[in-house]
C-alpha cells in the first residue's frame, strides 16, 4: 500500500488543532503561528494530492484511495478516495484555511482589560485549534467513499463550529452591552447546531435504511459507495421506486440544510452575522460546501432514479432561494447578514447546477463552489476588516470610507464585483455555466435565474455606495487603511480570482471527468443542439 | 500582434492601479503612451490589412482555450476584419487623443493616476469587445467598459450624485447585458457554439422563431449599452463623470457597441424581419426622445447626452433596415464619434475657464474668451447638424435615404421621422451654440464669492480638440471619395440597394432645408433677443422634457417603489414566517424551542448542554448501528 496521501492531508490540521490547543496561556503569538504553520502544511500536501490525481484518458473514477476495515461487523470501512470534484473541494478547504487564519490573527486576544481568570484561560489558542479541527472534519468528508465515515465527519464537524459560533464574536453587535451580543452569538450557535443536527438524524435514519436495503440485497451489508455503485451498474442492487424516494429524502433534506436551501437557510444570517469574518467564511466558504458536495456525490450517485423524480421541485427550490436571497440581502442593514444571503443566493444557483443534469451546469456548479469560496472569503474578509476598525456591523454607520482608506475600499469593491459575477473574474465562469447548463434543459428556469445577476449588482453596488462614497461620516475620519497583514491576506485571494476568471482550464481539466461520471450514475446525456452549426475550419 | 492591442493598455491599467505612489509624476504619460502604442498598433495593423484583397482581409488569432466544458467550448481568441478595424482605429485615435486632452483637464486631481488607470482600463475593454471572434469574449468586453464605465462616472466618488449615477448606470447595463447572456445560451442551444463564424453561417437554416428571439435578446442588450429606450435612463445621469470621460465613453465609442453588436449579428437580424422592426421601432423612438430633451436641458453636457441618444438612435434605425443600412449606421457612427467628441471636449473646456459651471443659462458670448474652443467647437456643430459637405452632412443623408427606401408608407414614416429629428438636431444644437458663445455673458460670482474669470484652455486640451475638428470637417468627405467606406466595409456587412420614391438629392435638399428651419427656430428663441439667465418656467411640455419626459418618475414608480416593499415586506416575512414556521415545526416535534430559549441563558450552560446533545447524538448512533 502506498503512501496514504488523503489520511495524511486530513490528520496534518488535526495534529495541528492538538498542538496549537497545547501551547500554554501566555505564548499566544507561537500558537498563532503554529497553527498558520499547519496549515500550510496541509497546502503542501492537497497540493500533492493535486499533483498525483491523474485526469488522463481511462483514468480511475476515485484516486488515491485507502481502505481499512472499521467497524467489520457492519461492513463499516475507513475507506477514502478522491475523483476530480473531491480534488477540487480539498484543494480549496486547503488554500482559505491559512487565509482566514491570516485574517483572524487578532480576532480571539483577551481585551487588554480582561485580566485572564485562571492559567487555563486561552481563548486565542482555542481559536485556532478548532478552526484546524474542522478543517480536518472537511477534508475527510471530501475524501470519504464510505457512507457511514462521511456521515461521522459531517456529523462530527458540528461540534467546532459550535463553539466557533458561539464563543467568538466580533463585538459588533447592535446591542451594545456585553451580554446582549453573548445572548445573541449563543442563540446563532445554537440554531446552528439543531438545525444541523435534526438534518444530521434524518440522514442517519437513511444511513441505516441504505445499509439495511444492502444488506437484503447483497451479500453483505455495505457503506462503500464504490461497491454500491458497481453493484447498481452490474443490476444486482436495485432499491425499489418507494425506498429509493425516501432514502434520497433522508440525505436530500440533510444537505440542504447545511446547504442551506430555502427555506431551511434562517440559520445561516444568524450563524454569519454573529460569529467572526473569518469563522462565518468558514461556514459560508467551507463547511456548507459540503453540503452541495455531498448533493452531487451521494444524492445522484446514490439515488439517480430518485434524484431524476425530485428535480422539478429541487429546481424550484433553487430558484426561489436565489431571487428570494438576493431579495433579502438588499433589504439588509447589517453588512455581514446581506452577505449572507447574497450567498443564500449563490447556493441557489450551485444547487441549480447540480440538478440541471448537464455537463454545464454540474462542472460550473462545482468550480462556483470554488469561486464562491474565494470571493466570498475576499469580500466578507475585507468587510471584518472593516467591522473591527469601526466596531460596527451598521451598513449606516459608514460612508466615504474610501476617502480615508482608498486600498481597503478597492478590494472590497473587487470582492463584491466578484460577487456580482463580474466577468474577468472567476465567478463569472462558473455562473455562467451554470446558466447555460440549466437553460439548455430548461429554458424558463435558466431564465428566471438570469434575474439573480440584475439583483447581485444592485446589492453589492448598494453597499459599495453606501458604505464606500459619498461625504465621510463623522467618526471615520481617522479610519486606518489596511495594513500589510490584512493586504497579505486579500491580496492572494484577488489574484486566484483574476487567475480563475482569465484561465479556469487547469480546474476544468479536473472537474469534466468526474462530471462525466456523475451523468453516467444518472445516465444523462447532454442536450443536442437544434441545428448543429458546420464546424468552422480552424 | 492583435493580442497587444488589447494588452498594451491593459498593462498600462495593471501597473497603474498597482504601481503606488511613485508613478504618481508619470503615471498620466505612461497611460497616454500605451494608449498611443496601440494607436500605432492599430494604423500597422490598418495598411498590413490595405495591402490584401477583399475576401482575405480578415485576421484571426487563437490565444488559448478559456472555458472547455463537454460541448461548451469558449476561446479567447480575436477576429480582425474591416468592421472590427474600423473600430479599432476609431477607439484607439480618440482615446489616445482624449488621454491627452486628460493630461491638462485633469492636471490638479490628486487621484490623477486612477483616473488613467481607469481609462486604459476601458480601452482595453474597448478594443477586447470588438476584437473578440465569440460572443461570450464580446460579453467579457461589454461588461468590461461597463465596469469602465461605473469606475469613471463614479470617478468624483464624494459626491452623492456621482455615486448615484454609476451604481444607476451599472444595473441598468446589467439588465441589457441579461439580454446578451440569455442570447448566447440561446445560440448554444441552436447552433452548439456562439463563435461568430458557426453562427452567423447556421443563421440561414435555423427557424425564424429562434432568430427572432436571439435578434431580441441581442437588442436587449444594445439598448442597455447605447442608451435606446426603454434602458435610456442612465445616460442623462452618466454626465456627472468628468468631461473627457463623457466625451470617450458616452459618446465616442463605448454607447456605440449596441450599433456594433446589431451590425456583427448582420446574418441573425436579416432572417428576423419583426426583430428588425423591433430595431427600426426602439431607433426612431430613441431619435426624438433624445432630440426633444436634448432641446429643453440647460446643463450643457446633459443637453450633449440627448443628442447622444438621439444620434445613436438613427444609427439603431439603420441597422434595423438591415444591409441596405449597416455601412451607413457604421459610417454615421464613425463621424458622430469625431464631432462629438469634439463638442464634449468643447464644453469641457469651457467648463474649465468657466469654474465648473454647466449651466448654459450662466455662460453666454464665450467666443470673445476662448476663440480656440469656439471655432472648433463650431466646426463640430456644424457638422452634427449636417451643413453641406461636412461629415454628417454625408453620413446622416445617408441613413435617411436608406430610411426612404424601406418603400410604401413605412418608408415616408421614417423618413419623415428622421427629417423631424434633423430639424431638432439643428435646434438644440444651435440653442447651445447660442447661449454659449454669443449673446451677452450672463455668469455670476458663486456662492464663495469666485467670479469665474473665463479662459482659453492649454494647449494639451486645444490640440485634441483642432484634430477631431479636423475629422468632424472632413471625414465625411473622405468617406466619401469614390463610396471608399461602402467598398471598404461591404464585405463584412454585405449592401443592400432598396427603392426609394425619393432620390438622393432630393433628401439632400429637404434634410439642408429642415436644418436651416431648426436654426432659423434656435435663433428666433435665443438668437435675436437676450436670453434670461433663470429658465422660464415653460410650458408642459418643456417641464417634461428636462425631467427626461418622465423616464425617472416612471422608473420610480413602476420598478424601485415596489421593489422596496417587495423587499422590505419579505425581510419581515423571513423574520416572522419562515424562520417561525421551520422553527415551529421543529419544536412540535422535540420541544426544541423551550431548550433553544433556556441555552440562551447562560454561557457555560450553552456549552455543557450542546456538547452533551452532539456528543449524546455520535453515541447514540453508533449504538444505534450496533442494535440494528
Amino acid at each position: 500500500m502506498s503512501f496514504p496521501l488523503l489520511t495524511a492531508t486530513a490528520l496534518t490540521p488535526a495534529v495541528g488543532a492538538v498542538v496549537t490547543a497545547a501551547v500554554p496561556a501566555a505564548r499566544r503569538t507561537a500558537a498563532k503561528w503554529l497553527a498558520l504553520l499547519f496549515s500550510l502544511a496541509t497546502v503542501v500536501l492537497a497540493a500533492a494530492v493535486l499533483l498525483r490525481f491523474d485526469t488522463g484518458e481511462g483514468a480511475d473514477r476515485f484516486q488515491l484511495t485507502e481502505s481499512r476495515s472499521w467497524i467489520a461487523d457492519f461492513g463499516v470501512r475507513y475507506e477514502l478516495g478522491v475523483d476530480g470534484i473531491g480534488v477540487a473541494m480539498i484543494a480549496l478547504t486547503a488554500l482559505l484555511i491559512p487565509f482566514l487564519i491570516g485574517a483572524g490573527w487578532n480576532d480571539a486576544d483577551p481585551k487588554g482589560d480582561e485580566a485572564p481568570a485562571t492559567r487555563r484561560w486561552r481563548p486565542t489558542q482555542g481559536f485556532f485549534a478548532l478552526i484546524l479541527m474542522v478543517e480536518a472534519m472537511v477534508i475527510l468528508s471530501f475524501a470519504a467513499t464510505d457512507i457511514f465515515l462521511f456521515y461521522i465527519f459531517f456529523e462530527a464537524m458540528l461540534i467546532p463550529m459550535y463553539f466557533l459560533i458561539g464563543g467568538f464574536g466580533d463585538r459588533a453587535g447592535e446591542q451594545d452591552s456585553e451580554e446582549g451580543q453573548a445572548r445573541q452569538r449563543s442563540y446563532a450557535a445554537v440554531k446552528f447546531l439543531l438545525y444541523n443536527l435534526v438534518g444530521g438524524l434524518v440522514m442517519l435514519a437513511a444511513v441505516i435504511g441504505l445499509y439495511v436495503a444492502t444488506a437484503d440485497q447483497l451479500p453483505e451489508g455495505t457503506f462503500s459507495l464504490q461497491a454500491i455503485l458497481d453493484a447498481r451498474a452490474a443490476g444486482e442492487l436495485d432499491f425499489g421506486t418507494g425506498t429509493e424516494r425516501w432514502l434520497f429524502l433522508g440525505f436530500f433534506v440533510a444537505f440542504a440544510i447545511k446547504a442551506p436551501l430555502w427555506p431551511l437557510h434562517t440559520w445561516l444570517p444568524n450563524a454569519m452575522g454573529e460569529s467572526t469574518a473569518p469563522v462565518a467564511v468558514l461556514i459560508t466558504a467551507v463547511v456548507d460546501k459540503v453540503g452541495t458536495f455531498a448533493m452531487l456525490r451521494f444524492c445522484l450517485g446514490l439515488f439517480p432514479e430518485a434524484s431524476d423524480w425530485a428535480t422539478p421541485v429541487v429546481i424550484t427550490l433553487a430558484l426561489v432561494s436565489i431571487i428570494y436571497g438576493a431579495l433579502l440581502a438588499l433589504g439588509q442593514r447589517d453588512m455581514k447578514r446581506l452577505i449572507a444571503y447574497a450567498s443564500i443566493s449563490h447556493f441557489g444557483f450551485i444547487v441549480l447546477g447540480i440538478f440541471a443534469m448537464t455537463s454545464q451546469g454540474q462542472g460550473g456548479a462545482t468550480l462556483y463552489m470554488i469561486n464562491h469560496g474565494v470571493a466570498t472569503a475576499a469580500l466578507l474578509l475585507v468587510a471584518g476588516f472593516l467591522i473591527a476598525r469601526r466596531g460596527s456591523r451598521l451598513i449606516s454607520d459608514y460612508g466615504g470610507v474610501q476617502k480615508t482608506a482608498p486600498v481597503l475600499a478597492g478590494t472590497f469593491l473587487i470582492g463584491g464585483l466578484a460577487t456580482l459575477s463580474l466577468p474577468g473574474l472567476g465567478p463569472f465562469v462558473s455562473e455562467f455555466l451554470v446558466l447555460v447548463g440549466t437553460f439548455s434543459r430548461y429554458k424558463a428556469a435558466g431564465i428566471v435565474a438570469c434575474a439573480g445577476i440584475v439583483l447581485a449588482a444592485l446589492y453589492v453596488l448598494i453597499l459599495y455606495q453606501r458604505t464606500m462614497t459619498g461625504p465621510l461620516k463623522p467618526g471615520l475620519e481617522k479610519l486606518p487603511d489596511l495594513k500589510v497583514r490584512e493586504l497579505a491576506v486579500v491580496a492572494p485571494l484577488i489574484a486566484l480570482l483574476i487567475f480563475l476568471g482569465v484561465y479556469p482550464k487547469p480546474l476544468t481539466d479536473i472537474v469534466n471527468p468526474a462530471v462525466e461520471h456523475t451523468l453516467s450514475d444518472v445516465q444523462k446525456t447532454d442536450p443536442e443542439p437544434e441545428t448543429p452549426a458546420v464546424e468552422a475550419a480552424p | 500582434m492583435i493580442g497587444l492591442l488589447v494588452g498594451a493598455p491593459l498593462l498600462g491599467a495593471a501597473v497603474l492601479l498597482v504601481g503606488g505612489r511613485f508613478l504618481e509624476r508619470v503615471g498620466h504619460w505612461v497611460a497616454t503612451a500605451l494608449a498611443a502604442v496601440s494607436l500605432v498598433l492599430a494604423a500597422t495593423l490598418f495598411f498590413d490589412m490595405l495591402g490584401r484583397e477583399g475576401e482575405d482581409r480578415a485576421l484571426h488569432q487563437h490565444l488559448f482555450s478559456w472555458i472547455p466544458v463537454a460541448d461548451f467550448q469558449a476561446d479567447v481568441a480575436f477576429r480582425l476584419d474591416q468592421l472590427s478595424m474600423t473600430f479599432v482605429l476609431l477607439i484607439t485615435s480618440v482615446g489616445t487623443l482624449i488621454h491627452l486632452y486628460s493630461i491638462g483637464y485633469m492636471e490638479h486631481d490628486p487621484r490623477r493616476r486612477r483616473f488613467f488607470a481607469y481609462l486604459n482600463l476601458f480601452l482595453a475593454a474597448m478594443l477586447l469587445l470588438v476584437l473578440a471572434d465569440n460572443y461570450l469574449l464580446l460579453y467579457v468586453g461589454w461588461e468590461g467598459v461597463g465596469l469602465a464605465s461605473f469606475l469613471l462616472i463614479g470617478f468624483w466618488q464624494h459626491k452623492p450624485s456621482a455615486a448615484t449615477a454609476a451604481k444607476k448606470a451599472f444595473v441598468v447595463n446589467r439588465v441589457g447585458d441579461v439580454g446578451l447572456a440569455i442570447a448566447v445560451m440561446l445560440m448554444f442551444t441552436t447552433f452548439g457554439s456562439f463563435a461568430f463564424e458557426p453562427v452567423l453561417a447556421g443563421a440561414n437554416e435555423t427557424g425564424e422563431g429562434t432568430l427572432t428571439a436571439i435578434g431580441l435578446m441581442l437588442l436587449l442588450a444594445a439598448c442597455g449599452k447605447s442608451a435606446q429606450v426603454p434602458l435610456q435612463s442612465w445616460l442623462g445621469d452618466a454626465m456627472e463623470g468628468p468631461t473627457p470621460v463623457s466625451a470617450l465613453i458616452h459618446a465616442a465609442t463605448m454607447v456605440t457597441a449596441g450599433v456594433y453588436l446589431i451590425t456583427r449579428s448582420g446574418a441573425i437580424f436579416n432572417g428576423a424581419p419583426d426583430a428588425q422592426t423591433v430595431v427600426i421601432v426602439v431607433g426612431a423612438v430613441t431619435l426624438l426622445f433624445g432630440a426633444i430633451v436634448g432641446c429643453a436641458k440647460d446643463d450643457i453636457k446633459k443637453a450633449l447626452a440627448g443628442s447622444t441618444m438621439s444620434q445613436i438612435g438613427y444609427m439603431m434605425l439603420a441597422t434595423g433596415l438591415g444591409p441596405v443600412g449597416y455601412v451607413f449606421a457604421i459610417m454615421h457612427l464613425v463621424t458622430h464619434g469625431f464631432f462629438k467628441a469634439g463638442l464634449f471636449l468643447g464644453a469641457g473646456s469651457v467648463m474649465h475657464g468657466m469654474n465648473d459651471e454647466v449651466d448654459m443659462r450662466r455662460y453666454g458670448g464665450l467666443r470673445k474668451y476662448m476663440p480656440i474652443t469656439f471655432v472648433t467647437f463650431g466646426l463640430a456643430y456644424l457638422a452634427i447638424i449636417g451643413f453641406p459637405y461636412l461629415s454628417g452632412y454625408f453620413s446622416k443623408d445617408e441613413i435617411i435615404y436608406a430610411g426612404f427606401s424601406k418603400g410604401g408608407a413605412e418608408g415616408w414614416i421614417l423618413g419623415g421621422v428622421m427629417l423631424l429629428g434633423a430639424a431638432l438636431t439643428a435646434y438644440y444644437m444651435t440653442r447651445i451654440m447660442l447661449l454659449t458663445f454669443f449673446g451677452e455673458k450672463r455668469w455670476q460670482p458663486d456662492a464663495q464669492g469666485h467670479e469665474p474669470h473665463p479662459h482659453e484652455s492649454p494647449l494639451s486640451m486645444t490640440i485634441p480638440m483642432m484634430v477631431l475638428a479636423v475629422g468632424s470637417v472632413g471625414a465625411g468627405f473622405f468617406f466619401d471619395q469614390g463610396e471608399a467606406f461602402v467598398h471598404w466595409l461591404e464585405p463584412v456587412t454585405g449592401l443592400g440597394h432598396g427603392d426609394s420614391p425619393v432620390s438622393h438629392g432630393t433628401v439632400a435638399l429637404a434634410a439642408t432645408g429642415v436644418m436651416l428651419l431648426g436654426v432659423a427656430g434656435a435663433w428666433w428663441q435665443y438668437g435675436r433677443r437676450p436670453v434670461e439667465a433663470v429658465a422660464p418656467s415653460g410650458r408642459w411640455i418643456t417641464r417634461a422634457a428636462r425631467r427626461d419626459l418622465l423616464q425617472d418618475d416612471f422608473n420610480h414608480a413602476v420598478l424601485v417603489r415596489p421593489g422596496n416593499y417587495l423587499t422590505r415586506g419579505l425581510v419581515y416575512l423571513d423574520h416572522k414566517l419562515v424562520d417561525g414556521v421551520v422553527n415551529g415545526t421543529a419544536a412540535s416535534f422535540g420541544g426544541l424551542s423551550g431548550r433553544l430559549r433556556r441555552v440562551q441563558n447562560g454561557f457555560a450552560r450553552t456549552y455543557a448542554v450542546s456538547m452533551f446533545g452532539g456528543a449524546a447524538v455520535l453515541v447514540a448512533a453508533t449504538l444505534l448501528m450496533r442494535a440494528v
